[in-house]
Parts: structure tokens; C-alpha cells; sequence
């Protein structure tokens, strides 16, 4: 009886999540009367907006990537190693974005650093766009430092910077060399988060008039009819090869000591 | 290592500072941009455009339209935080607990893993080709089993709409949050209890439920603030016809909609305002029914 | 003798091809602290949990005082369990989890209060009882889960291996507690472990197990003195095997190494030639000759350790060597390797093996 409800209860799910899919899908390819086709996914790869705004979003991703790590990989590492007494502090900031809407955050940016403020970054393109950078760093802050912290979890920071120090390692060289290749899996699934957030980003990039793949998006649909439910399928391939990029390199990950008891 | 001798407090003094030299980067960028940032919002709700100080924004609020749509966003949020919790909890419990087979675990993981990220924009496509006018499940039903869905008053552009589309990410997010939970119930606990003579509802009611109580209310508290903050999806899906407190915000940071720029302050504050009672609730009731964790 | 109190007759359970436990019967009488010892995997705890009703035999049955609960739930067993990892509810104090039996039974809340501190007492824990699990010792938590397996005055207490989480010296007393409170409450008890030790100092019966069978059963002397198989000899305890070729089946004389021994025991039919597994306990056998040992086989000293109080020492003979104990002589060097000596034993404690 029970095992029968829980499989009524999954049916339903299965149901209430495949249903959007097909109909994205089904709609995307409806585009010419009468017969399915892919004419709406060739008019948005056409789109020479659709390449620009892709390829920002996906350079700003790599941008976004690049700067978490290098923000949170020593942070990490050095809570860990010297002050774990502020690691549930850390750990309660690192949770704030989740709490504090998106909307709110570039809200305080757009009035603490523009043009005529103290730090005038909306005042150029490149201000502009390390300010959205900033404001994808934050969002994407929560996944990568669980990530991190979990990868760190697994590895005894401690003993191998002590060894590493033994050997006369500098403290760059022992991040670089000896600390961020034993979590580079887990560095890896928040990157592949972060990527997946900032391309479908839509409020920051919006408000911070930024031409990215979510307002482009946004515009589409409120301007066709059947080139949005192609997007809407391309962006469900993005994130479900980010989650599986995810999966492939987690499975290369180091396991987390067993506990004899 | 307990005794200190004066040299020894010496080198901590001078060590200190160093030490945390190391969080400074970190402690930089959230201060300019996670703190200073809201913290800007909060004090700009409590000033005029001169600067001074005054109460008139967060007055400016009592008006029916923002009312209401804070109290639109405050029933989206809970329903969908609600429901998602519930269905959710069911999926994963169904699934670490025997009731389906073990192989569903790891694809029911990663779909949610994607589902919960599927969120924005792209989703309210799907959802609009699904249940729109002329979405694929509308049409289906008005065609073929000739029920009507716009006439029994389901709009998709309503509180129910935004519900149903919200729960597509709430209920993996609850699902990837509460598998971990789930599995941290020994089986050890449950043996016991039935050993003991408790029936299976009596294991739920005073063992497993009473554990779980912390988690679930932190997840509830986390969808919440994860529907109420969710712009991208509400503006794809009705333009700004729904009037939610995302959507007003938007509307007026992009043009000045409400006529008076520091009403937008007060707006996103009372944005911060609604989050964080609910996670002080969570950290209330946390407490409170935490004694018995270290 | 009267009707065994716990009755298991003839139980099978196989989990698809693999049969974990193999047409396993046993008798317990009421009041009787019975182990089960043998090395993981060998069926122990799937035979306990059966006992318990969380693991249903593919055959055979278990019958508490005369009624037949094989297919009852273990929520309707009225039965005790302790487990390894204590199982105590964190949520709930010490209080709360002794009392939890007597709650979901509807006992009355004052009788409930008063049995909780009677448990409270018993396990000498008289002021913790609004302690939470975390805040106790491993060595007091799983005392307070033997107080909320009694609690109930269950018919039969069912130990799965409660001592192998805690440290050596908890464990040590926290065993002789153990059997008090079982003798103080005269509780049938079945007890699961590998620790030899844990088995013959507390119990009253031991069913050594082995490839999901029960390989002997026997009181701790038997099974210690008179192994019948090689496993059992092997398991428990320290057992120098040594291989003796048959010279005379007439006599019973054996040849070990370079000399002839005389045995006591049968030589189940064997023949001139045949060799024999042949078992002696280190403590059976002393270095040189000694007074009233029938026996003695040349040898040569090759290995020494000082162990504090005991000496132990290794000698071969010919191709096979055995281990012996020695106490500690401050007045007397101890024997050095490669010396020439004859080791002593009385020709009884030389035991044929199956």
C-alpha cells in the first residue's frame, strides 16, 4: 500500500515536470503551419543578438568563475586552516544572497555606485560591467562556497600545508600547487552552478542595462510567439549540460574519509 | 598550550592581525557588495531626497496597490514554499525510505539539481507553452476532453499560475536540501522506536519529525525568500500585469512608476523587511527546538 | 526441565542466492544469558534481528514463552534491544528516551515518571535524567539505552554487539554491569559479538557461529577447554595447531617433530601414517620439564616477546612451532632465540581436531 502510494506520488511529479518540457518543446517546433520543424531554433541562432548576448553572458560567466575562485578558494582555505572559530559566521554571510532578493542587492548598487558617487562604476562600459560581475559573484557566493568548503571537508588542510611548508613552499604556491588541485573537483561544480545562474541572470543584467542572454531572452518573449519556447529548450539543455558536467566531474572527486564507526 | 606565559600572549597579539589579514578580500567584497548595498536601501527608505530623516516612505507604502501586492507576494511565496516543502518532502522521503527502488535516487538527484536552476525567464516560456491559451496542455483539454481551463477561472497570469510555475523549481530545491536530512535519520532510530513499540506513524510524530523539524523549517524559510525574490520569471511570464512586489520594484528602479524615487527605498526594504522576519521565525523556532543539538 | 523459554527452530534466511543464516535451532531458557560469537558475516546479527522481527526467516520459526512471533512486527514482540551505536533519540532527554516505551504504550504518566527513575537508578545515573545524549559519555549512553530497553519489562533482551563502540576500559566495566542488571532482573538475554573475551566472561551459554551455522554450543569452559572444530579452537582464543603423523593406532602414539607423544583422546580410526590437526592452548604447555606433564617434544626457541608480566614465547618444532606463556621472573633471564629446549604438556590438553 505504501510502496503504491509513493509511486502515485512520483507519477505525479513525473507528470507535473514533463508536461512544461513537452510543451516547450512541442511549441518550439510548431513554428510552420501544419508540420513540426526547427525553424524557430534557426531563427534564434541566427539571431545575430542571440550570438552577442550568449557570448556575453558566457564570457561574464567565465569572468564571474575565475574571480569566485580566486575569492573563495583562499578564504576558504584559510578559515579552515586559522580562524575556524568564524567559520559558521562565514558560513551565515556566505547564505545572505539566498536570503536578500537579487533585486534588492542591485537596487543598493545602482544607488551606492553611481555616476555621481564615490565609486562611480555605472559611469563606464567596463565599470558597469564589473559592478553586474560583482553582482553574479554574490549570487552564485552561496553554491561556490558550499562547494569549496565541502571539497576542503574532504582533504586534511592542516597536515598538507604543514608538509608543504616543510618543503619550503610560499603560501601562493601551496594554494596553487597543493590546495586547489585537491578540490578542483568540487572548484569545477560551482563553476558549472555559477555558469548555469549567470546565463539565465535576468534582474541584475536588466537593471544594470547590460546586453546579457536573460534580457535578451525576456525580450524575445515579449516579441514573439515560438522563438522563446526554442530558447526556453536551449537554455534547458545549457543548465541540464552544466548539471551533468557537474555529475561527470564529481565522480573523479576524492572521497570523504569513512568514519570506522 | 593553556598556560600563557607573557611571551606567549605576545606572539598571539602579533599573530592576530595577520590572521586575519586573510579574510580581508572576502571581507572586502561583501562589505561593498552584499552589505553596503543593502545597507544603503535600508537607510534610503528612512530618507528624503535631502537626506534627512523621515518616515514618510515607509507611510508612502499604506497605499491599496502596494498592499496588496505585498500580500499577493507574501501568499505566492508561502503557497509555493508551502507546497513545494510538502511535495517535495513526500519525493525524497518516498525515495530514501524505500517505497521505490534505489536506482530512481541518483536521477531524481540530478533532475532536480537541474530543475532547481531551471528557474527565470526560460521557465515561464515552458510554462506558457504549456498552460498559456494556447499552450499545449489548454489546447489538449479544450480540444480533445472539451474542458475549458480559462472559463473554471485558471489563469496562469494568478495567484494560482505563479504558484503552479514557482513549485517547478521549489519542489527540487526542497528535494536537494532534504535528501541529506533524510538520510541523516539512523535506522538504528527507527528499529529502536519499533522495538520499543512504537507504530510507524508514532515513530514519525515523536522521533523523526521532532529531527527533522529544523531542517525543514530552514528549507521553508529559504523557498520563501526564493519566491518572493523571483523577478525573472514573473516578468516573463505577465509582462507587468501582475501587480507583486518584484515586479513594482522593477518597474520602478527601470522608471520611476510610483512617482516618488524613495518610495522605491521603502519598497525594497519592506522586501527586506518580509525575508527577514521569515528567517527570524526560523531562527526563533530553531532555537527553540534545538536544545538538544550541540 | 521445563519448556525453553525462547525457541528457534530450524531458521533459514537467504537474502536472494545468498543464505546468510542456515537451518539455525536454539534453545534458551528463561533467565539465561546466551552469546552469539563468531567473526562478521557469519549470521550473528541477521539471526538477532530475526529474534527482533526486523528480518523475516525464509524458514523456520522463533517462539517467545510458548507463542509463536515469527510473524509478528517487532513493535508487537514486547521485546528489549540495545545496539551498537546506542540508537538514542537525540531529540529526547535521558528521561524522555527511558520513558519512550512506557509513552507510546499509554502507561499512566506518574507510573511512567516513577519506572523511569527506577531505571535511573539502576543504572546508577540517578541525576542525568534531563540530560540530552549528546552531553553523556559513549559508556553512559548505552547505558541508558539498556535502561530504555528494560524499561518495559520486555520478555527478552536482545544485545547487538553494545560494547564495540567504546573504549577498552568502559568496556571492561560497563560488561560486569551489564551482567548484573541481567542477573539482578533475571532477563533472558541474547548477546551478539566477536570478541571472544566479551562472550566467555558474561555468559552462560555461547553458540559459536560460523557460515551462518551454529558451529558448537557450549557453556565457556567447553567451548574454551573442548573445541570441537578447528574454527571453534581457532576462534576462541590462541591455539597452537600442529600436525601429528599417527605411529601407532594401537597406542595412540603420535610423532611430533622429532618425538612420540601418547594420546588420551580417541584417534577417530586413524591409521598408521595418517597425519592429524592438533590443537594445544598456550597455557597448556610449559618451557622445560615440569612435574606432572606426561609429555614433552624437543625444540628450538625462535622467537621472544616481553609482554610485561607474561613472556611469550615461540618454539619450533621441526616444521611447525607453537606459542606459550611464561610469567615474568625478575630473578630468571628469559630465554634467548636460537637456544635448545623441550616444552612440557600434559598428553589430555592435546586436542584432535575435526
Amino acid at each position: 500500500m505504501n510502496r503504491f502510494w509513493a509511486w502515485l506520488a512520483l507519477a505525479g511529479g513525473m507528470i507535473y515536470f514533463v508536461l512544461p518540457l513537452l510543451g516547450m518543446t512541442e511549441f518550439s517546433l510548431k513554428m510552420r503551419r501544419g508540420v513540426y520543424s526547427f525553424d524557430a531554433y534557426a531563427r534564434v541562432l541566427a539571431d545575430p543578438k542571440f550570438q552577442e548576448t550568449f557570448t556575453y553572458s558566457v564570457v561574464m560567466a567565465l569572468v564571474t568563475i575565475l574571480f569566485g575562485v580566486l575569492l573563495v578558494v583562499p578564504t576558504a582555505y584559510w578559515v579552515r586552516l586559522k580562524l575556524p572559530r568564524l567559520r559558521p559566521y562565514i558560513e551565515f554571510i556566505t547564505l545572505l544572497p539566498l536570503v536578500i532578493p537579487a533585486i534588492v542587492i542591485v537596487f543598493g548598487y545602482i544607488r551606492l555606485y553611481n555616476t555621481s558617487s564615490w565609486l562611480p562604476l555605472t559611469g563606464s562600459v567596463f565599470g558597469t560591467n564589473a559592478l553586474l560581475m560583482f553582482g553574479y559573484s554574490t549570487l552564485s557566493l552561496p553554491y561556490m562556497y558550499r562547494a569549496v568548503d565541502t571539497g576542503l571537508r574532504t582533504i586534511d588542510v592542516s597536515t598538507l600545508t604543514e608538509a608543504a611548508q616543510s618543503l619550503g613552499a610560499g603560501w601562493i604556491t601551496i594554494l596553487s600547487r597543493i590546495i586547489l588541485p585537491n578540490v578542483l573537483v568540487a572548484v569545477l561544480s560551482g563553476a558549472f552552478v555559477t555558469l548555469a545562474i549567470v546565463l539565465g541572470e535576468f534582474t541584475m543584467a536588466a537593471l544594470l542595462n547590460r546586453p546579457a542572454f536573460g534580457p535578451y531572452m525576456q525580450l524575445l518573449g515579449a516579441n514573439r510567439a515560438y522563438e522563446p519556447a526554442a530558447l526556453a529548450v536551449i537554455a534547458f539543455a545549457i543548465t541540464w549540460g552544466c548539471m551533468a558536467l557537474i555529475q561527470i566531474v564529481s565522480r573523479f572527486a576524492p572521497k570523504a574519509p569513512v568514519n570506522p564507526h | 598550550m593553556t598556560t600563557q606565559t607573557p611571551t606567549a600572549s605576545k606572539t598571539i597579539m602579533s599573530r592576530l592581525p595577520l590572521n586575519w589579514l586573510g579574510v580581508a578580500p572576502f571581507a572586502l567584497f561583501v562589505t561593498l557588495f552584499l552589505f553596503l548595498p543593502t545597507m544603503n536601501i535600508v537607510i534610503g527608505a528612512f530618507q528624503n531626497p535631502a537626506g534627512e530623516f523621515t518616515l514618510a516612505n515607509i507611510q508612502g507604502l499604506n497605499t491599496p496597490s502596494i498592499i496588496s501586492a505585498y500580500w499577493i507576494s507574501i501568499k505566492i511565496s508561502l503557497a509555493s514554499a508551502l507546497l513545494g516543502c510538502l511535495v517535495g518532502f513526500s519525493v525524497a522521503a518516498a525515495v530514501t525510505l524505500g517505497g521505490l527502488p534505489k536506482w530512481i535516487r541518483s536521477p531524481l538527484l540530478t533532475f532536480s539539481g537541474v530543475a532547481s536552476n531551471f528557474a527565470g525567464v526560460p521557465l515561464a516560456f515552458a510554462f506558457l507553452a504549456t498552460l498559456g491559451p494556447i499552450g499545449l496542455v489548454t489546447v489538449f483539454l479544450r480540444t480533445q476532453i472539451g474542458i475549458d481551463l480559462r472559463s473554471l477561472g485558471f489563469n496562469l497570469l494568478s495567484f494560482w499560475g505563479l504558484t503552479v510555475t514557482y513549485l517547478f523549481f521549489q519542489i527540487p530545491l526542497m528535494i536537494l536540501i532534504i535528501t541529506p536530512a533524510l538520510d541523516g535519520l539512523k535506522r538504528e532510530w527507527r528499529e529502536a522506536a519499533s522495538i520499543l513499540g512504537a507504530s510507524g506513524f508514532q515513530y514519525w510524530r515523536l522521533v523523526a519529525f521532532p529531527i527533522l523539524f529544523p531542517s525543514l523549517l530552514g528549507t521553508l524559510a529559504l523557498l520563501f525568500a526564493n519566491s518572493f525574490g523571483a523577478v525573472a520569471t514573473a516578468i516573463a511570464l505577465t509582462g507587468s500585469s501582475l501587480n507583486i512586489v518584484p515586479i513594482l520594484l522593477f518597474a520602478q528602479i527601470r522608471g520611476d512608476v510610483l512617482g516618488d524615487p524613495h518610495l522605491g527605498y521603502a519598497l525594497a526594504f519592506g522586501m527586506i523587511v518580509v525575508t527577514g522576519i521569515a528567517n527570524t521565525i526560523y531562527i526563533w523556532l530553531r532555537a527553540r527546538s534545538e536544545r538538544w543539538l550541540k | 526441565m521445563s519448556d525453553p523459554f525462547l525457541l528457534i527452530q530450524n531458521v533459514r534466511k537467504a537474502y536472494g542466492d545468498v543464505t546468510v543464516v542456515k537451518d539455525f535451532s536454539l534453545e534458551v531458557e528463561q533467565g539465561e544469558f546466551v552469546s552469539f560469537l563468531g567473526p562478521s558475516g557469519c549470521g550473528k546479527t541477521t539471526m538477532l534481528r530475526i529474534v527482533a522481527g526486523f528480518e523475516v526467516p525464509s524458514a523456520g520459526s522463533v517462539v517467545i514463552g510458548g507463542k509463536d512471533v515469527t510473524s509478528l512486527k517487532p513493535n508487537q514482540r514486547n521485546i528489549g534491544m540495545v545496539f551498537q551505536s546506542y540508537a538514542l533519540f537525540p531529540n529526547m532527554t535521558v528521561g524522555q528516551n527511558i520513558g519512550f516505551g512506557l509513552k507510546v504504550a499509554g502507561v499512566p504518566k506518574a507510573e511512567a515518571a516513577a519506572r523511569v527513575d527506577e531505571m535511573l537508578q539502576l543504572i546508577s545515573l540517578p541525576q542525568l535524567g534531563d540530560r540530552y545524549p549528546y552531553q553523556l559519555s559513549g559508556g553512559q549512553q548505552q547505558r541508558v539505552a539498556l535502561a530504555r530497553a528494560m524499561a518495559g519489562k520486555p520478555q527478552v533482551l536482545l544485545l547487538d554487539e553494545p560494547l564495540s563502540a567504546l573504549d577498552a576500559k568502559v568496556r571492561v566495566s560497563l560488561r560486569d554491569e551489564i551482567r548484573a542488571i541481567q542477573k539482578a532482573l533475571g532477563i533472558t538475554t541474547i548477546f551478539v559479538t566477536h570478541d571472544q573475551e566479551e562472550a566467555l566472561s558474561m555468559s552462560d551459554r555461547i553458540v559459536v557461529m560460523h557460515g551462518g551455522m551454529a558451529e558448537q554450543v557450549g557453556t565457556p569452559y567447553e567451548i574454551y577447554n573442548k573445541p570441537t572444530s578447528k574454527f571453534v579452537a581457532g576462534f576462541v582464543g590462541t591455539l597452537n595447531v600442529l600436525d601429528g603423523t599417527v605411529t601407532d593406532p594401537a597406542t595412540g602414539a603420535v610423532r611430533i617433530g622429532d618425538d612420540n607423544v601418547v594420546m588420551k583422546q580417541s584417534l577417530n580410526g586413524a591409521k598408521a601414517g595418517d597425519t592429524l590437526s592438533l590443537a594445544l592452548r598456550p597455557e597448556a604447555i610449559s618451557l622445560g620439564k615440569q612435574p606432572g606433564r606426561d609429555a614433552s617434544i624437543g625444540g628450538t626457541i625462535s622467537e621472544v616477546s616481553f609482554l610485561g608480566s607474561v613472556i611469550r614465547v615461540r618454539v619450533g618444532l621441526g616444521k611447525d612451532a607453537v606459542s606459550l606463556d611464561t610469567f615474568n621472573n625478575p630473578a630468571k633471564p628469559p630465554p634467548k632465540v636460537g637456544e635448545k629446549t623441550e616444552i612440557s604438556f600434559s598428553s589430555a590438553d592435546l586436542l584432535v581436531l575435526h
